[in-house]
């Protein structure tokens, strides 16, 4: 079967919701395809509070927050939603292939926004040994089972991993009744957010091991207990003071990968600091016509940066299809000190307007200083008090600091 | 007495040092508003609840819910409580009141989304598809 609109936006979540947006506000067609059954993307399962006091100024659920956009959007006729429908190859043609209960669909389209969100970190990813009985989740995957399907993973639940979601979990499943037994992470410092640290453990007593990590999991069809160990400067486990917990359960909350296979397969280059494509201020790939946003883009900690970035992204789509976009030259954007990543990673001459800029850092650090230089010549500066892995450091830069730059290069010091 | 504290107001994070005597002294705090977070986690903590409740006939099992406001830390598992006995039937819309004024806090506890029944979930994908 075959179907022709101008934008295809891949993924309904919050990126691609906002995305529809404000491409279908300039006039276009817009075709969204969202393999689950519902629009919302990840928002339907944190039903917690602490979502749009950016966006909206004021505290929502993620349930709220994603309603907004879903009701925005059936004010637009030219916003067409499929459900149920998976996308399974893109070519360079901008050819789309995507699958739903009617068939296989040929999807012919002038720009592609990849708003896919990401996945979660498995124990495949993670390596540890040991059986492989039952009892051993993602910590969004027992999201899910708790706050939607409506059931309990288990009654005595170990975390291993100090993210927001497995903060998030740490608490939920102490309100439904189980037995939080601890939260376990192998860096010196927590990966979640002060906030999450203070409500979900401290409130309740859940005790952080840090620098701690699972070595062993035991247990023959359910699991019956881990063991724990601390770990040396290296991050290698000291295996000799190892200790057994009990537990039924182990959530594993270890990170967030983008997802981006399909881009992959046609060879759009990946940041291997991201995990998302490489993009340049209008959130281009190097592939023109292709946009990405969103967790796709990179692991955002607040949704209401992924709706910037979607409305962004869709700006952008319809830009580029009314030939809007002229490139003169292009500058790779350097990283240095204590920064991790940037985005976006190029930026593309001539730059007509304000360009948001997104680090994080590689350690936390107090009284930082970024720096943007062009070949070693001080531009600007900015300071943090505190700087933390666990939040994204946004700032905004005007075009005149901008103008013609050889070698942009961002770099955090103390 | 002596509490420690992480404000949590902004990003920053201080680490609040909080003296409680006749008077409640905080030190560490780089602005107001963790003094005002300090003393108000001290005398009255506050959170939102968020939890799900069961739902008949409904599209999903549970609907999500929320307090319209923080209630006191000490109301969190009497609600839980209270909030496992209930079950409301399909279909609600988002913002429906299932409990108010919860222990006279002038505060309800209402859906956050809505939810359709199944068969109504059934019947949109068919119109979608003929569309
Ligand atoms: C499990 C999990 C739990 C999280 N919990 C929290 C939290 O508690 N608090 C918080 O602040 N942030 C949380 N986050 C971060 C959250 O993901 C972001 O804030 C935000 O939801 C990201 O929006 P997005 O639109 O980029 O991605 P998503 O919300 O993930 O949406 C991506 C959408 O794309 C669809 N999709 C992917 N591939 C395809 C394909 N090939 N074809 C069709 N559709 C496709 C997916 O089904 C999904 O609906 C969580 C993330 C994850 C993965
Ligand atoms: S005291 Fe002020 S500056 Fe410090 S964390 Fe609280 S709100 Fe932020």
């Amino acid at each position: 079967m075959q179907k022709e609109v101008d934008i295809v936006i891949i993924g309904g979540g919050p990126a691609g919701l906002s995305a529809s947006i404000s491409s279908a506000e300039r006039g276009k067609s817009i075709l969204i395809l969202e393999r689950n059954e519902e629009l919302g993307g990840v928002l339907n399962q944190c039903i917690h509070p602490g979502f749009g006091l950016i966006y909206f100024k004021e505290e929502l659920t993620g349930p709220e927050y994603a309603y907004r956009f879903i009701k925005e959007i059936e004010k637009y006729p030219n916003i067409e939603v499929w459900l149920e429908t998976m996308v399974v190859d893109i070519t360079n043609e901008k050819e789309i292939t995507a699958i739903n209960k009617d068939g296989i669909w040929k999807i012919k389209t002038k720009a592609i926004i990849f708003s896919t969100g990401c996945r979660e970190r498995t124990r495949g990813n993670l390596q540890i040994p040991g059986t492989r009985p039952a009892g051993i989740y993602t910590a969004g995957t027992a999201q899910r089972l708790v706050n939607i399907e409506g059931y309990l993973p288990g009654e005595k639940i170990l975390i291993l991993g100090s993210g927001d979601i497995g903060l998030i979990m740490a608490r939920r499943l102490k309100w439904e009744g189980a037995e939080v037994i601890g939260v376990i992470e192998k860096l010196p410092y927590p990966g979640g957010l002060t906030r999450n640290l203070v409500q979900c453990l401290e409130d309740y007593n859940i005790p952080l091991y840090l620098k701690h990590t699972v070595v062993e999991i035991l247990g023959k069809d359910r699991v019956e207990g881990v063991y724990i160990a601390p770990v040396d400067d290296y991050g290698n486990p000291i295996t000799d003071n190892k200790k057994f917990i009990e537990c039924d359960t182990l959530l594993l909350s270890a990170g967030l990968i983008p997802e981006n296979d399909l881009l992959e397969n046609i060879n759009i280059p990946l940041d291997p600091r991201t995990q998302g494509p490489y993009v340049d201020q209008y959130l281009s790939t190097l592939k023109e016509g292709i946009f990405s946003c969103g967790n796709s883009l990179l692991v955002n900690d607040l949704v209401d940066y992924v709706t910037l970035q979607g409305i962004l992204a869709g700006k952008s789509a319809v830009r580029y299809i009314n030939n809007e976009i002229n490139i003169e030259k292009r500058s790779h954007i350097e990283i240095d000190g204590n920064l991790r990543l940037v985005v976006p990673q190029y930026l593309s001459y001539p730059i007509l307007e304000d360009i948001t800029f997104y680090f994080r850092v590689k350690e936390p650090q107090k009284s930082a200083i970024l720096t943007l230089k062009d070949n070693d010549k001080r531009i600007k500066e900015w300071r943090f008090p505190v700087v933390k892995p666990a939040e994204m450091i946004v700032i905004k830069v005007k075009p005149e600091f901008l103008r013609y730059m050889e070698n942009p290069k961002f770099s955090m010091e103390g | 007495m002596k509490k420690e504290l992480t404000c949590i107001v902004c990003p920053l994070g201080c680490s609040l040092e909080i003296e409680i005597g006749e008077d409640i002294i905080v030190k560490g705090n780089k602005c107001e508003k963790g003094k005002n977070y300090a003393i108000e986690e001290i005398t009255n903590p506050k959170r939102i609840l968020t939890t799900t409740i069961k739902i008949k006939n409904g599209k999903y099992k549970v609907v999500p819910v929320k307090t319209t406001a923080p209630i006191p830390k000490e109301y969190i598992f009497p609600l839980l409580e209270k909030l496992s006995e209930i079950e409301i039937s399909a279909p609600v819309p988002i913002g429906y009141k299932v409990l108010e004024n919860i222990f006279q806090l002038s505060i309800d506890v209402i859906t956050t989304r809505p939810m359709e029944t199944k068969e109504n979930t059934r019947k949109t994908k068919e119109t979608k598809k003929s569309t």
